[in-house]
């Protein structure tokens, strides 16, 4: 294998980018989507419950 | 028939199956001992002797004195939690902490007083300065880690946690490993590594160690009754994780013998610089981030009573950090025969990881909103909160530092050390004290004794941080300056040693600041002394929450 | 059933949840590190850097060992100042057989990549000796110990070898005169020295430490300080043949 500093730099700035900015949107995706409100709320009291 | 159902004591597999490995470690240990190349090495393996030994007996002990049966997860439908682990390490916390503290005092000392060097191996800068390092991050924030980690992810997951000899395997081995790092950088044994110091022995041990401690915590998890798992076990999860990924890179290395204390690191120059960056600056991203934020996720809500400010904000933080960190190595070594293609990824990179650092900052500090009456009342949640504060400060910083042409004037200069400990004391510092204040009184179930004390800690210690780091800041400008001053004739306008000169009066005021810092900290364990030996006022009323152990 | 079901979602969420951070962390740390192995343009080709002799890589293990790196660093950026204050700026290639890299990341004290042949050996031995005495408002420790302390180089061989299994190029040869090697290059006007210079060009065989009677630690220092930078002639060097 003899990659050139050149081809990897292409990729890198085309394919790369492209799926930085995919898997940044399923992250935001799962994070906002409206139905999880209710577990995330439910998570978000889970330090205060006392046993 | 009826015999058969009480079942005799016996010694479980993980009891013999420990005891027979430290039998074997024990004698391998001695061997060693016996063929050591330098006496150092041989002390070394005498202390693993000598541990070993000392857990074959532990574990002797333990079987005769425990009750038949195991330890019942669950008591009164409660679940029954297992804390003396937790004691320990938290114990250990304040101890090293103190140690660790001391020794940077001493280090700083030795710059602007250099006489106390003394002319003695073990104590010269060169030794001491990894002492102190890995006493403060490693051995205090290892063991707060630790600590509260075994805590959270109990509570949060409402069961015991995995295994009866493993949680003590974890704190106990790890405090040994801080034991033989530590002695070892003062006998000359250490691989010249920033933050992995440690020679390819001790290496191995915390591999073990480590490896068990990621069992126990993901098998608690496992092991929940809740249906999610919450973020502060997330961040716990990425930091055993990722730090486990970091050692085995950075300190891949061969030894020249079983019988030598010295190894040699498969990398090599340019390769080895880039790997020991991106360990060396994941050290901070995981362990003194990411698994202090842990920290901040679960005692900030615990302690203001009000769940975290948004929990949708905490997993975006998560994703975003964890991805962005990794890739910040390179601004370490800026201008430097690294290619720049690395240097310029890392810099944007570091740029971006301000981003999300700040969403956590935000999301620590707005848990308060409705509560900031808090504050004034409690030194405790207002020594987290002022944590957070310090961390978005630190994290300001470092993508500042980051961009080249700030980095060649700061790097190599003491604005690297103010940074640092912008983020050690005022962020890792104060989350683990404020952390260290709500888990003593709750792990020995009796209140605070003082505070007041508290809050007398708080501003000394305050105090002593904004003495060094301004002390910090000062110096490392002037000295980047001086560095690339010229005359009007165009020749550079001070010698080195001009600029060493110039930052005496910084390094006295920076071991002022210090040895306020440590003040603060000497406050806090007379304080929490206290309150564990207070002799209770009457028996509790509840004795079945104290847990067993 | 329905229980069960449930558990086991629960486990594999945590399992999920482990392999989503090593998948999330191991990109940076790829894109990052494997390319310096495969690129061609990460370590120039220069004439003139060879392995450590024994001696040095001695005296490099006590540099190592002494945490120099705390204060030193070995690594002059590629900026003006630096240029003119220590020399050359570092190449890559420089540190290639570096194990560990010492490039440092505090000055101190000054960089030394290029302290070699800068000041003579009297100088370095009085300066860890006493570092007031020739600089006398220095932060520097004192390191009285190395000239006092003979050198343990009973095990020297075991050292190159596991460097040439590393892939320095340390011949059999090498290995097995490490130790002669480290006598005669600790030596004024020693009969083998011929022999180590063949070996190891540009090496230097004298008595570092001042004292003909004894190979002791500040020999092994000294030998590894006076060659720092020094390998490669920057005359001769075309930066222009690198450009990346």
């Amino acid at each position: 294998m003899n990659p050139t500093y050149r081809a990897l730099a292409e990729f890198a700035q085309s394919w790369g980018l492209a799926y930085f900015v995919a898997i940044f949107l399923v992250v935001l995706g799962y994070a906002l989507w409206p139905s999880r409100q209710r577990e995330f709320d439910e998570a978000a009291h889970m330090p205060l419950r006392e046993d | 028939m009826a015999q058969a159902t009480v079942a005799p004591k016996s010694m479980t597999f993980g009891e013999g199956g420990t005891a027979i490995a430290f039998t074997v470690l024990a004698l391998l240990s001695i061997v060693v001992a016996a063929k050591a190349y330098t006496p150092e090495y041989g002390f070394h393996a005498y202390l693993f002797a000598a541990g070993s030994v000392a857990a074959v007996f532990a574990l002797f002990n333990r079987y005769f004195d425990r009750p038949a049966a195991p330890a019942p997860l669950v008591i009164d439908g409660k679940p029954n939690y297992n804390m003396g682990p937790v004691k320990f390490a938290t114990v250990m916390a304040v101890f090293w902490g103190i140690a660790g503290f001391t020794v940077g005092l001493y280090a700083a000392l030795e710059l602007a007083f250099p006489v106390l060097n003394f002319d003695l191996p073990w104590i010269s800068f060169g030794r001491i300065r990894p002492l102190h390092t890995s006493a403060v991050i490693f051995a205090f924030g290892g063991n707060v880690l630790i600590a509260t980690s075994f805590y959270v992810v109990q509570r949060t997951c409402r069961a015991r946690m995995v295994g009866d000899i493993a949680p003590w395997f974890v704190v106990l081995g790890y405090n040994f490993f801080i034991v033989i790092a530590g002695t070892g950088y003062l006998l000359g044994i250490t691989q010249a590594k920033e933050y992995a110091e440690p020679e390819w022995y001790a290496d191995l041990w915390l591999t073990v160690v480590w490896v068990v401690y990621l069992l126990v915590f993901l098998g608690t998890l496992m092991r929940r009754t809740e249906p999610h798992i919450y973020v502060a076990n997330w961040f716990y999860l990425a930091f055993i994780l990722t730090i486990a990924v970091l050692h085995l890179g950075n300190n891949a290395a061969i030894p020249v013998s079983l019988f030598s204390s010295k190894s040699y690191i498969v990398w090599a120059g340019v390769q080895d610089a880039m790997v020991q960056w991106w360990y060396g600056h994941n050290a901070v991203g995981f362990f003194l981030t990411a698994g202090f934020l842990a920290i901040m996720y679960y005692f900030i809500p615990k302690r203001a009573e009000r769940p975290v400010y948004s929990y949708r904000l905490s997993i975006i933080h998560f994703w975003a950090l964890i991805f962005l960190y990794i890739w910040a190595g390179p601004h370490h070594l800026h201008y430097t025969a690294l290619p720049d293609w690395a240097q310029t990824l890392g810099m944007t990179f570091s740029i971006m990881l301000w981003m999300p650092s700040w969403g956590g900052m935000i999301n620590g500090m707005m848990t308060l909103s409705g509560a900031w009456d808090k504050l004034r009342t409690d030194p405790v949640l207002r020594m987290m909160v002022v944590s957070v504060a310090f961390y978005g400060m630190a994290t300001f910083e470092g993508p500042l530092m980051s961009v080249k042409a700030v980095n060649s004037l700061s790097h190599y200069t003491d604005w690297t050390i103010g940074h640092v400990h912008s983020g050690a004391l005022g962020w890792v510092g104060y989350v683990s004290f404020g952390a260290i204040y709500c888990l003593v009184p709750w792990l020995w179930n009796r209140p605070l004794y003082s505070v007041k004390l508290v809050n007398w800690h708080f501003w000394i210690s305050t105090i002593g941080i904004v003495l060094y780091i301004t002390a910090m800041w000062v110096s490392g400008i002037l000295q980047g300056l001086m560095w690339r001053a010229y005359t009007a004739l165009g020749f550079l306008e001070y010698s080195f040693i001009e600029t060493v000169e110039a930052m005496h009066p910084f390094y006295v005021i920076r071991a002022l600041g210090g040895a306020l810092f440590l003040a603060g900290a000497l406050l806090m364990a007379w304080n929490l002394w206290q309150t564990v030996n207070a002799r209770q006022a009457e028996p509790a009323a509840t004795p079945a929450l104290v847990p067993a152990e | 059933m329905s229980l069960w079901h449930k558990h086991a979602i629960f486990e594999k969420n945590s399992i999920v949840l482990v392999i989503g951070v090593l998948v999330v962390i191991a990109i940076g740390g790829l894109v990052e590190i494997t390319p310096l192995f495969y690129l061609k343009s990460t370590i120039e080709k220069v004439d003139g850097v060879r392995p450590y002799t024994p001696l040095e890589l001695a005296g490099r293990n006590i540099y190592v060992r002494e945490g120099c790196y705390n204060c030193h660093s070995q690594m002059i950026r590629a900026l003006r100042d630096e240029v003119e204050r220590y020399g050359h700026y570092s190449l890559a290639a420089e540190s290639m057989y570096d194990r560990p890299f010492q490039w440092g990341s505090k000055r101190t004290g000054p960089d030394l990549a290029r302290i070699g042949a800068k000041y003579s050996d009297e100088w370095h031995r009085d300066h860890l000796r006493a570092p007031k005495s020739v600089v006398p408002t220095t932060v520097m420790p004192a390191y009285p110990w190395l000239e006092a302390t003979e050198l343990d180089f009973a095990h020297i061989e075991d050292e190159l070898k596991v460097n040439a299994a590393l892939g320095v190029p340390y011949s059999p040869e090498m290995i097995r005169e490490a130790r002669a090697d480290v006598k005669a290059q600790a030596t004024t006007d020693a009969p083998d020295a011929a022999a180590l210079l063949k070996r190891y060009p540009r090496s230097q065989a004298r008595d570092y430490d001042g004292n003909p009677a004894r190979i002791t630690e500040a020999d092994a220092l000294i030998a590894y300080l006076q060659v720092l930078g020094t390998l490669v002639d920057f005359k001769l060097y075309d930066d222009k043949a690198n450009i990346r």
